[in-house]
């Protein structure tokens, strides 16, 4: 409650929760289909029609409705996005509990090959595992999850450092807690702050490569709408049709901006020695 | 062990990691190099043929021992043939090299050359409406992705001012520098406005860091004009990150900006990269991969060297 109190404080913390908000709020009516049209139906008669009262941002080539696939892109890029950074979290947390908790070869083996991975640029990972699974949503995630893990890893592994030094660490082991219960209550605890934060400006970042793995062609497949695929689709259509390459662009930038503001506020606000350099 | 030996020693490793990785990753694609090269006509081989085709390839090895021919090669400058051009990898990734390192070089001036004054400007006007400005057209920057601010250059480029970038072919800058700058500068330009807008963000707060430092402070007590605090006295320092930050951004554009060369239909490294794929020459692929890992590690050590050369406490061991 306090931490939400401080980002509705927050001035561009504010802004970046409301965008959220209504993009989650978008998201779950995209994926569920509460859209205006059905996302994939083509209104053959009315093939690339402007912005008007029957279609709120106007058709594509095939007469499908631009806003309700935008909805359904924005749910298709919030699965790809929430769920590789949580896979990400997940295994970069482990990774780094107990690269950073156990020390000696397990952290050498552990952070080398964490380093292997960070030695690609994060699109040449992505690709190098699509081109071994092949394109689609799934390969997506395990993509974009394979570029954050080792980034968790090193927030992670760095805090339980000093950590597992502290008195209360030892205190614990005195009281006969077992090493289990040492790293789920009291390592993890204490790194909730800079996981929350690594989470939300990760997901800005896994918004933009979603996105740019489905402009390639590479990511979701169509006719599934997803942002970057009708970026891609709008292209050759920019002179005719430049609705279609205004919205889902607008729509991309405004929900990574969400996120971008949204973490920045949140670094602000757990760790006060940022206050005011992010932004 | 100081940082800098420390970090000198693991390079190796790390190469021979990234190498194994680049191999085995390739070798986890379902089919064996015969299948891949041949597609559905694989089918049509005779065991014996097969046979002939897998020693010829080196395939019929154990794959440790077809890892350390292909390292041998590899160290020997032997990348492999292209299936799909019929020429070795390293000729060909040699060949696209040019364009990407001119691009990233072009993009990295531009935002080098809009990033640090803007960021320098926003800190000594700090919460000015100067400031305001250049922070929101810094986060808008960081948070529009590539291909929406490329094609919104060429939307404007071909509907206000009817001119299209030149496509496709590639003009060298020593066959005609007028035409290779008009190529590139839009491409530039669109790898340049991210990028910038991240040199704005850390100059502005490395300089707000270094402006609060005591001796910035006693430098204007001595009555250093204001103009010269700021760029004699704190800008050096303050640049330190801004380093940091433009070499791993470099090393990230050399590994070929593959979205970007694909919008402006330019034929660099990233775009090789993504043909590779989908033609599934991986060969292709496993070359450009580990050329462009190459690349970035090498790059990562500059900037860790140059790091440790601005502030003696890393170079001491420090950190």
């Amino acid at each position: 409650m306090r931490i939400l109190k401080a980002i509705v404080a927050h001035p561009t913390g504010r802004i970046g929760a409301a965008i959220i908000a209504i993009y989650l709020l978008l998201a779950v009516c995209g994926y569920f289909g509460f859209t205006p049209h059905d996302p994939l139906q083509q209104f053959r008669v009315d093939r690339l029609k402007p912005p008007s009262s029957s279609y709120l941002m106007g058709t594509d080539l095939f007469g499908r409705d631009t806003a309700s696939r935008l909805m359904a892109g924005i749910g298709q890029s919030f699965i790809i996005a929430f769920a590789s950074v949580g896979l990400a979290t997940l295994l970069g947390t482990i990774i780094g509990l107990l690269a950073g908790w156990w020390g000696g070869l397990l952290d050498g083996v552990f952070m080398r090959s964490m380093d292997m991975l960070l030695a690609f640029p994060a699109i040449l990972l992505a690709l190098l595992i699509i081109a071994i699974v092949g394109p689609g949503t799934a390969t997506s995630v395990v993509a974009i999850a394979a570029v954050y893990t080792p980034i968790f890893a090193r927030v992670v592994r760095g805090p339980v450092l000093t950590l597992k030094r502290r008195d209360f660490v030892d205190a614990a082991r005195t009281f006969g807690s077992s090493q289990g219960y040492i790293l789920s209550r009291h390592m993890l605890l204490n790194l909730v702050a800079p996981l929350t934060v690594q989470v939300t400006l990760a997901l800005a970042w896994a918004l933009l490569t979603e996105a740019g793995l489905s402009f390639l062609g590479l990511g979701t497949q169509p006719p599934a709408p997803s942002l970057g695929l009708m970026m891609s689709e709008a292209r050759n259509l920019m002179q005719q049709a430049p609705w279609l390459l205004a919205f889902p662009g607008l729509t991309i930038m405004l929900g990574i901006l969400g996120f971008n503001l949204f973490g920045d506020a949140l670094r602000d606000i757990l760790d006060p020695r940022s206050q005011g350099r992010s932004s | 062990m100081p940082y800098l030996a420390r970090r000198l020693l693991t390079f190796p490793l790390i190469l021979i990691g990234v190498s194994l990785l680049v191999f085995f990753s390739i070798r986890m694609i379902p089919g064996d190099a015969i299948t891949a090269m041949l597609g559905t006509e694989s089918g049509l081989l005779t065991p014996v043929q097969r046979q002939a085709l897998a020693e010829y390839f080196g395939i019929d090895q154990p794959v440790l021992v077809q890892y350390g021919r292909w390292l041998s090669g590899v160290m020997q400058g032997d990348l492999g043939l292209s299936v799909t051009h019929g020429r070795p990898v390293l000729t060909i990734i040699l060949e696209r090299f040019p364009l990407t390192l001119e691009l990233a070089l072009l993009s990295m001036v531009i935002a080098l050359g809009i990033g640090v004054p803007a960021g320098v400007l926003a800190a000594t006007q700090s919460e000015r409406p100067s400031d305001v400005t250049v922070r929101i057209i810094a986060m808008l920057g960081q948070s529009t992705p590539g291909f929406v601010v490329g094609l919104v250059i060429i939307y404007v480029l071909s509907v206000y001012f009817g001119f299209v970038p030149t496509m496709g072919s590639f003009v060298p800058i020593w066959v005609d520098p007028l035409a290779n700058l008009a190529q590139l500068i839009f491409p530039a330009i669109t790898l340049g406005f991210a990028f910038a807008a991240s040199v704005t963000r850390i100059s502005r707060a490395s300089m707000l860091d270094v402006l609060s430092d005591d001796y910035v402070r006693t430098a204007r007590a001595k009555g250093v004009p204001k103009l010269s605090v700021v760029w004699h006295h704190a800008l050096p320092n303050a640049l330190i990150p801004v380093v940091t930050l433009s070499g791993v951004e470099f090393g990230y554009l050399l590994g070929g900006a593959v979205i970007v060369e694909q919008i402006f239909a330019l034929p660099g490294l990233g775009r090789l990269t993504l043909e590779a794929i989908g033609q599934r020459d991986y060969a292709l692929v496993q070359g450009c991969v580990l050329f462009i890992a190459f690349n970035f590690l090498i790059v990562n050590l500059l900037v860790d060297l140059a790091y440790a050369a601005l502030d003696p406490r890393i170079r001491l061991g420090a950190r």
